[in-house]
């Protein structure tokens, strides 16, 4: 039965994923849009991104020379660490973990309230393809954008990991420079930046789902807004695995 | 023209609308009434395309709407305009620009036209100069009639209006009535109002069709309507003890 239910979901996201993906109604309507969605999923996430990457990248620097060092291990692998954590897991997929959160719960309750009120079936009584209309642009603007937020992450996080090296004493900004430096793969940061595209599309399309067949009132956009997070984050993890043997 | 033959719809067990057939003539405003929950709605969704019938036929000037292909829906659809119970205006936008919406979805003339058509559509409904503000700033009346400005935008042949006076008193109910009797006139469309409202019924009802519980119970127009002795229209017409009284001085 639950099993059912999952294949039934999953047809109906592909067919409104086959309404999404057509040619705008209008170039003007739909550039419109993907600016200003660009704006609210990607400019507006710009902040808690710096924020968290800047104390994890802190943290996981202090984790590693309080905790972790010991007298076997080089001075520089506090350093190495923080960049290749960030780079290959934190600045891609825990970010996105915490992007589902806001952006994701953010289009769910949009799209959501829109069902309710009716103002999807006002589009669609004009004769516009609402889903094209309201969910393509939410799903190309994170995708495009999600790259630079990859890199503020991760810019952030090694700031963080400087600053806590300097104003906490822990260690000298040598030591770190060195790690930081060592051993560098170009490939990993673009491995990050192709698993977050690949969980904006998630965000926003399974936000998107969730949101756009609310049917009821009030509590099932909540409702809504709370699957949406729920199955991008645990989809996000899953995919994670995969992309990861893949990529690597 | 829109003629609706045979209409069956049934959600699970419960049958909302019962073999319904009837037609809503061009120019004039058709009306249909009838209780709280006796499928008003679900015919009107049905008749836009909103929600699929089980069975029947609906016609556009001959045209069945559940046979056309998507594209020929699409046109179809750009010749409607609907006026929800809600209002269903777009919230992330200005007035103005909720009236422009369907300009600049569909028509090709410069921004200064678009912008020329959607003002004259809202010194139409009388909100010259509610054009900045947001839905959310504007009464429940002044909301009716922005959406109508909107619904009429594109110069639509059929206009659909779900219970345009709910939750209006009397005298902007009046209002919103005249309003879309005269848009009715103006462009000869073929307007269709749900309502339950008995003074829209006497003021602009030159069809009317009066459902019972998902059964077309009556047809008719406004002066029919009086004089009817089909006990199940007169008990809804004069639910009320003032209408009643009305009647019985009339006799
Ligand atoms: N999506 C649905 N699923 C199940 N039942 C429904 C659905 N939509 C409407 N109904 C049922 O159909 C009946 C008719 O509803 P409808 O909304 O058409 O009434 P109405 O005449 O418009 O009433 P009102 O004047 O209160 O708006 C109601 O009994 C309602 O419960
Ligand atoms: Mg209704």
């Amino acid at each position: 039965m639950v099993i059912l239910n999952w294949l039934t979901a999953f047809g109906k996201y592909i067919m409104m994923l086959k309404r999404v993906f057509r040619r705008p109604d209008k170039m003007r309507m739909f550039l419109k849009r993907y600016y200003t969605e660009i704006y609210q999923l990607g400019i507006d996430s710009i902040g808690i991104v710096l924020v968290i990457s800047l104390f994890i990248g802190a943290v996981i620097c202090i984790q590693f020379k309080m905790n972790i060092q010991s007298s076997w291990m080089p001075a520089w692998v506090p350093g190495y660490a923080s960049r290749e954590i960030m780079l290959l897991e934190f600045s891609s997929s825990i970010m996105c973990l915490i992007l589902s959160g806001k952006v994701g719960s953010n289009i769910a309750s949009e799209l959501g309230t829109m069902r309710v009120t009716q103002q999807i079936d006002a589009l669609e009584i004009m004769g516009v393809n609402s889903a094209n209309y309201l969910i393509l642009p939410k799903i190309t603007a994170l995708i495009t954008i999600i790259p630079i937020l990859v890199t503020f992450s991760v810019a952030a996080g090694i700031v963080g990991a400087y600053s806590i090296v300097y104003i906490g004493h822990i260690g000298t900004i040598r030591d770190l420079t060195i790690g930081m430096q060592y051993s560098f793969h170009q490939w990993f940061f673009w491995m990050g930046v192709i698993k977050a595209m690949f969980f904006a599309f998630l965000i926003t399309s399974i936000a998107s789902y969730y949101g756009y067949n609310v049917k009821g009132g009030s509590v099932e956009v909540g409702k809504a807004s709370t699957n949406a997070v729920v199955t991008s984050s645990i989809l996000i993890l899953v995919s994670d695995t995969f992309l990861t043997q893949l990529l690597s | 023209m829109i003629e609706i033959k045979s209409i069956n719809k049934s959600f699970e067990d419960k049958v909302v609308l019962n073999n319904i057939g009837c037609t809503f003539e061009s120019g004039k405003t058709n009306l249909i009434i009838g209780r709280s929950g006796s499928g008003k709605t679900v015919l009107m969704n049905s008749m836009v395309g909103l929600i699929q019938p089980d069975s029947g036929e609906i016609l556009y000037d001959g045209r069945n709407l559940l046979n056309l292909s998507k594209t020929e829906m699409i046109i179809l659809r750009r010749q409607m305009g609907m006026l929800f119970q809600g209002s269903a205006l777009f919230d992330s936008m200005t007035v103005l620009e909720n009236v422009m919406f369907p300009l600049d979805m569909f028509s090709d003339e410069s921004y200064k036209e678009r912008k020329r058509r959607a003002q004259f559509c809202l010194d139409r409904v009388n909100l010259s100069d509610a054009g900045d503000k947001l839905p959310d700033e504007l009464s429940g009346g002044m909301q009716k009639r922005a959406a109508i400005a909107r619904a009429i935008a594109m110069q639509p042949k059929y206009l659909f209006c779900d219970e345009p006076n709910s939750g209006l008193d009397p005298k902007t109910s009046l209002v919103i009535d005249k309003l879309i009797y005269e848009i009715t006139k103006e462009n000869n469309m073929t307007t269709i109002v749900n309502t339950h409202d008995m003074n829209s019924v006497m003021g602009i009802g030159e069809n009317i069709v009066f459902l019972y519980h998902g059964s077309l119970e009556w047809q008719g127009n406004k002066d029919e309507i009086m004089t009817s002795d089909n006990q199940r229209l007169n008990d809804f017409i004069f639910a009320s003890d003032f209408s009643k009284r009305l009647r019985e001085a009339n006799e």
